[in-house]
């Protein structure tokens, strides 16, 4: 019971208070990019949920047992590789999301055309490869692991829904001159980003953890 | 082990699994493409300048083939694309009027001057936004060339203060005229002698006069010559229809300031 309710908690956590883009400013390019069309946001969105579990799902084992693998009789480090986390975490990411746009482009033709060009792009997105390390980072199990990826990605498609909304209304308005276009994007979205901050501690209290 | 050493190989290691993940599976998970796309695609320019519409070359090759998109849409490629691309589908090509660029502006340095020095981001951009621009007229070429980093033919340059075309290089993509943020630059049917009202300047006369010894005053004198009633003159500016123009070149020689110009000629 009390583990069920730690990775709720991890869940709703990464969602509304460590919201990777709103509150920890990862992945800001897609952001602003494709949040303009509420599909092509959601697109993007599961687009980068999924390639989320499937990276922790391998960075993990990875960084465990190839990177700083522990001897489990003394409990030392074997060796110490952890300073190639970078590096071979994005090789990773990158094989990974060439691999799945093959399995899309075989299996599932019609969401390989909604996603589009997004996948691709995906390659290089910051909040995978933050998401893949901070859960290093934070000293998660496996399956906290799994739970935090696909929290961080409903996060990022939540902040992106939300910002799609604010952004047609924003488009209607009508602000001076020298603030049309993006720099009105910005002050928008920090905005949004301030009202997040809003959920500091409701998780905390809900969940008791 | 030699730390550098397990660090390296790890490095490969993990990137040789990888590769050949990959390899496996675009073998097993190959899915065969209609050859026409790549045909197509081969016979395009391979400029993606999107002057078809579509994202670029291969993009404009896959609508031809699945969404059955005219054959005649690229300009660069002009005929002999159109051309090839037809033999490819089995189709009429239909026709293509090649289109060139046409810089509508003769405001070169000594006929126009500078209302202030602008010392920033070397951009038309930029100093559009700095009080409409930098020039006495505010309708007309910057200088900056914005256009010619736009160009992806070469085709386009500033001289003398202004952007000159060069037509044998220019395909009419059209890229220089969406970055233009006066819209200067027009794309004309390529035609030896039809000419084009090389000024965009819509103030009235006088005030057109002080700014610029080579803008057009909207006098009217050649909306009144022009026999085939191809000229109009809206907001102090006159405009040829190209469509009804016939290369007669009346207009050019009755424009008192020498704002008419034969884009050919330059």
């Amino acid at each position: 019971m009390d583990s069920i309710l730690s990775l709720a908690s991890i869940f709703f956590t990464m969602i509304l208070v460590d919201n990777y883009v709103l509150v920890k400013f990862l992945g800001i390019c897609p952001f602003l990019g494709v949040s303009k069309k509420l599909d092509s946001a959601v697109g993007m969105s599961l687009a980068v949920t999924f390639v989320m579990v499937m990276a922790t799902a391998a960075t993990w084992p990875i960084q465990t047992f190839l990177l700083t693998p522990v001897d489990a009789v003394t409990g030392e480090l074997k060796w110490d590789l952890g300073y190639l986390q970078t590096i071979v975490f994005i090789l990773i990411i990158a094989v990974l999301v060439q691999l799945l746009e093959n399995i899309l482009k075989k299996f599932i033709p019609a969401l390989y055309k909604a996603l589009g060009v997004y996948l691709p792009l995906i390659t290089t997105n910051c909040t995978i490869l933050g998401v893949t390390i901070l859960n290093i980072d934070n000293g998660y199990s496996f399956i906290e692991s799994i739970v935090c990826a696909a929290g961080a990605g409903i996060g990022f498609l939540v902040a992106m829904v939300l910002f799609s909304g604010v952004r047609r209304r924003v488009e209607m308005a009508m602000p001076p001159k020298c603030f049309e276009g993006l720099p009105i994007t910005l002050v928008s979205a920090a905005m949004v980003a301030m009202s997040f901050m809003g959920f500091g501690g409701i998780v905390q209290s809900i969940f008791g953890v | 082990m030699n730390p550098i050493l397990m660090a390296i190989l790890l490095v490969t290691a993990v990137g040789l699994v990888g590769a050949i993940i990959l390899v496996v599976a675009s073998i097993v998970m190959y899915v065969p493409v209609d050859e026409r796309v790549e045909q197509i695609t081969a016979a395009l320019p391979g400029a993606n300048c999107g002057a078809c519409g579509c994202a670029g070359c291969a993009d404009y090759a896959k609508t031809i083939v699945e969404d059955g998109n005219a054959v005649n849409k690229c300009i660069p490629g002009g005929a002999a694309a159109a051309q090839a691309i037809a033999g490819i589908m089995g189709v009429e090509a239909g026709s293509t009027t090649p289109m060139k660029a046409a810089v509508r502006c003769a405001g070169t340095c000594d006929k126009t001057g500078k209302r202030y020095e602008f010392e920033g981001l070397q951009s038309c951009q930029a100093v559009k936004g700095l009080y409409g621009g930098d020039g006495l007229c505010q309708f007309g070429c910057m200088g900056y060339g914005d256009c010619v980093k736009a160009c992806a033919f070469d085709a386009i340059h500033i001289e003398n203060g202004v952007a000159k075309v060069n037509r044998d290089n220019c395909t009419g993509c059209g890229a220089c005229a969406a970055v233009c943020p006066n819209q200067v630059i027009e794309i004309v049917p390529a035609h030896k002698r039809k000419p084009v009202v090389s000024c965009r300047n819509q103030d009235k006369g006088a005030v057109t006069r002080k700014a610029c010894s080579a803008g057009c005053i909207g006098c009217m004198k050649c909306a009144k010559a022009c026999p085939k009633e191809a000229i109009t003159v809206e907001n102090n500016l006159a405009y040829i229809d190209q469509s009804k123009c016939v290369g007669c070149q009346i207009c050019v020689k009755e424009c008192p300031v020498g704002a008419i110009v034969v884009p050919a000629n330059l």
